[in-house]
């Protein structure tokens, strides 16, 4: 069932990157295609950790894998939002083939099935990797709508903006979206922190080299909302520093190993 | 019934002629009205095109009459000028008109609404309603699935939509005017119609300043105070005949300090320029002057003419859908022809025996749902045949036939 589920879900996702790659070039049917499979994808997905948690005895993501599978499903959730608006299908471009790309890296690693055994308790697990990988998710996000805003300000100064015009978002409500979508991920992430460190002093462990680059992302991510509300920094210096924060996110992702929850 | 349509547009025929055939709305109801007669017409006229198109006997005539009526030209003339097409011909037109693939502006939008409003003041019929409907479909349909009317197609439209890119829903944005002329009016229009506030508009006769700011719900300033309002707004357009520079790389990067990073658009639509290049390389600031525009307006096009090809095959669809339409409604008739001809012969034979039977009421149901059953196997392939010849080219030819071999009256 579960590889059923998988293989589908990916089928749609990658249908989904192709279709948005074909109306990057040729707007129309295919945008619409490209929603749909994002849509098929995310409902084949949940039907797919509804699963994992039914076949499961304990928190089923708490392998690297695995958490890497719900963290897919946060991005496209978190993309649905409002990436199936016509003006953001050139995020789906950036989006889906990611999607796709780590639901295989997931699958390969194990992350389908119904998890190891943890020293650690459901309830922890739900917290700590439930809320960093929401968002993770989140600031992965931001980072491609940072991305996208750079882009096309780069357009803009170049005066080559017509392919654009009307298929992209404005610059603003770029820039918009990602402070609010980081607005939103930083207390998930710290809530995430605090359950991790709770549990490290509980343990008497010191904090490892992971827990480090994850409070370095939280610092990253602090000083944009701070320099963005307070010291009104917007434009290419906002984008530049979500990205930063991103390239964090992708070494704490990357450096979650098997035996990190164990 | 003969779809004809019978017009004249910018492919071929100068403005010269075409504003004596104009026909305004209102007048294009009533003459719509007096065309059909018994039969259907509809009247659609705009700054590029009058056509008529007429279903009923001896349209072309009538047609060509009405035009010599309008535009008060000898018939001769008009006939070199205009084009007659029928049916399938004429559908592909008037979906190629609604789709915008004969406008001036590939995709251009206001024909859409122009079609719809002549089709409302028509006197039409099921031809004509078909016909419409379905071109208004195809308009839709050609603007939804390709980007032909997406992109800007002047440099007023083009200082509009990037203003947008910049800022999303100008609601809200407040521009600066920078000259009263006429290129300024037209930019300020462009960008009022998206949302934005004309705010403040600069001139060195305080009077014209005050003229046109008072059309959008502006103040006028003296042209010396344009460095002090530059905080305030988010657009500028300038367009004066000044023959130096009216601001300055410093004057932008000293109004840019209390913006708090939010973006400033500057458009300069001044020959010689009055905006200083050097504005466009500070951070959170867009300068886009006439050539750039004007290039930005060319790619438009070219990228509207590239998704034409993609509209055409969309609106050849459409046309043939038109023509299996009409090819079914030639069959129809014959068919029901046939179906009548056939219960008639059914319903006759039984009356006559049924006296000579005997058949009690349940043996008569039975005899009757029998011999209704028989009647509708018999007809059941010539029916699809005809049906799917009606989808070919000779459907007509299929339906002559049948009465033909069964000598049936014409049904209509």
């Amino acid at each position: 069932m579960a590889e059923y589920l998988f293989g589908l879900a990916f089928l749609a996702y990658a249908g989904a990157a192709i279709a948005y790659a074909v109306d990057a070039r040729r707007p129309g049917p295919a945008g619409r295609l490209a929603t749909w499979g994002v849509r098929l994808g995310w409902v084949l997905q949940t039907a797919l950790l509804v699963d994992q948690a039914a076949r499961a005895d304990a928190f089923p993501w708490a392998t690297w894998a695995g958490s890497l599978n719900l963290f897919v499903w946060l991005v496209v959730s978190v993309f649905l939002v409002w990436g199936c608006r016509t003006r953001f299908r050139l995020l789906g471009l950036a989006v889906m083939p990611l999607a796709a790309a780590l639901l295989v890296i997931a699958r390969l690693g194990g992350g389908i099935g119904t998890g190891g055994r943890s020293g650690y308790s459901t309830t922890f697990l739900v917290v700590h990797v439930g809320l960093l990988s929401f968002a993770f998710a989140a600031f992965t996000l931001a980072a491609a709508l940072s991305g996208l805003y750079l882009w096309q300000e780069r357009r803009l100064k170049e005066h080559r903006p017509v392919g654009l015009l009307g298929r992209a978002p404005s610059l603003l409500t770029l820039e918009t979206l990602t402070s609010r979508t980081i607005a939103v991920a930083l207390p998930a992430l710290t809530a995430g922190i605090v359950a991790g460190l709770v549990r490290l002093r509980n343990d008497g462990a010191p904090v490892d080299a992971l827990m480090a680059v994850t409070l370095g992302t939280w610092a990253v991510y602090g000083s944009y909302l701070i320099l963005r509300y307070e010291a009104g920094w917007h434009g290419r210096r906002a984008a530049y520093l979500a990205l930063a924060g991103f390239a964090l996110v992708v070494v704490a992702r990357v450096g979650l190993q098997v035996g990190h929850f164990s | 019934m003969t779809l004809t349509l019978v017009g004249l547009s910018h492919q071929g025929t100068p403005v010269a002629v075409r504003e004596r055939a104009f026909v305004p709305l209102a007048r294009a109801g009533e003459l719509a009205a007096s065309l059909a007669g018994e039969g259907e017409a509809v009247c659609l006229s705009t700054c590029n095109r009058t056509e008529l198109y007429l279903v009923g006997d001896d349209a072309e005539r009538r047609a060509l009459d009405a035009f010599e009526g309008v535009s008060g030209m000898p018939g001769e003339e008009l006939r070199a000028v205009v084009y007659r097409l029928t049916d399938e011909a004429a559908a592909l037109h008037l979906f190629r008109v609604a789709a915008g693939l004969d406008s001036l502006v590939p995709g251009e939008g206001e024909i859409l609404g122009q079609v719809r409003a002549a089709f409302e003041a028509g006197t039409t019929g099921p031809v004509l309603d078909r016909v419409f409907r379905q071109a208004l479909h195809a308009g839709k349909k050609v603007r939804a699935e390709t980007a032909i009317a997406e992109s800007p197609a002047s440099v007023s439209s083009a200082a509009g939509a990037l203003a947008q890119q910049v800022f999303g829903r100008l609601d809200g944005c407040r521009v600066l005017l920078v000259g009263a002329g006429h290129v300024a009016e037209l930019a300020a229009r462009s960008l009022a119609a998206r949302g934005a506030a004309i705010a403040y508009v600069a001139n060195r006769s305080p009077q014209r300043a005050a003229e046109l700011a008072g059309r959008f719900g502006g103040r006028g300033i003296d042209l010396a105070r344009v460095r002090e309002v530059l905080a305030e707004v988010d657009v500028v357009v300038s367009s004066t005949g000044s023959p130096g520079r009216v601001l300055a790389q410093p004057d932008v990067e000293a109004a840019l300090s209390s913006r708090k990073g939010r973006p400033l658009f500057l458009i300069d639509l001044a020959v010689p320029r009055d905006l200083d290049p050097a504005i466009h390389d500070l951070d959170a600031c867009y300068l886009y002057d006439m050539d750039d525009l004007e290039s930005v307006v060319a790619s438009s096009l070219a990228g509207r003419r590239r998704e034409a090809a993609r509209a055409e095959a969309i609106v050849a669809e459409e046309a043939e859908r038109f023509r299996e339409w009409q090819a079914s409604r030639e069959v129809v008739p014959a068919i029901a022809s046939l179906r009548a001809w056939a219960e008639e012969v059914r319903a006759g034979e039984l009356a006559r025996v049924r006296g000579r039977l005997g058949l009690s009421e349940s043996q008569e149901e039975a005899v009757e749902s029998i011999t209704a059953q028989i009647v509708n196997k018999l007809l059941h392939p010539p029916t699809v045949r005809l049906k799917e010849a009606a989808a070919g080219a000779d459907g007509g030819g299929y339906a002559q036939a049948v009465r033909h071999l069964f000598d049936l009256d014409d049904a209509e």
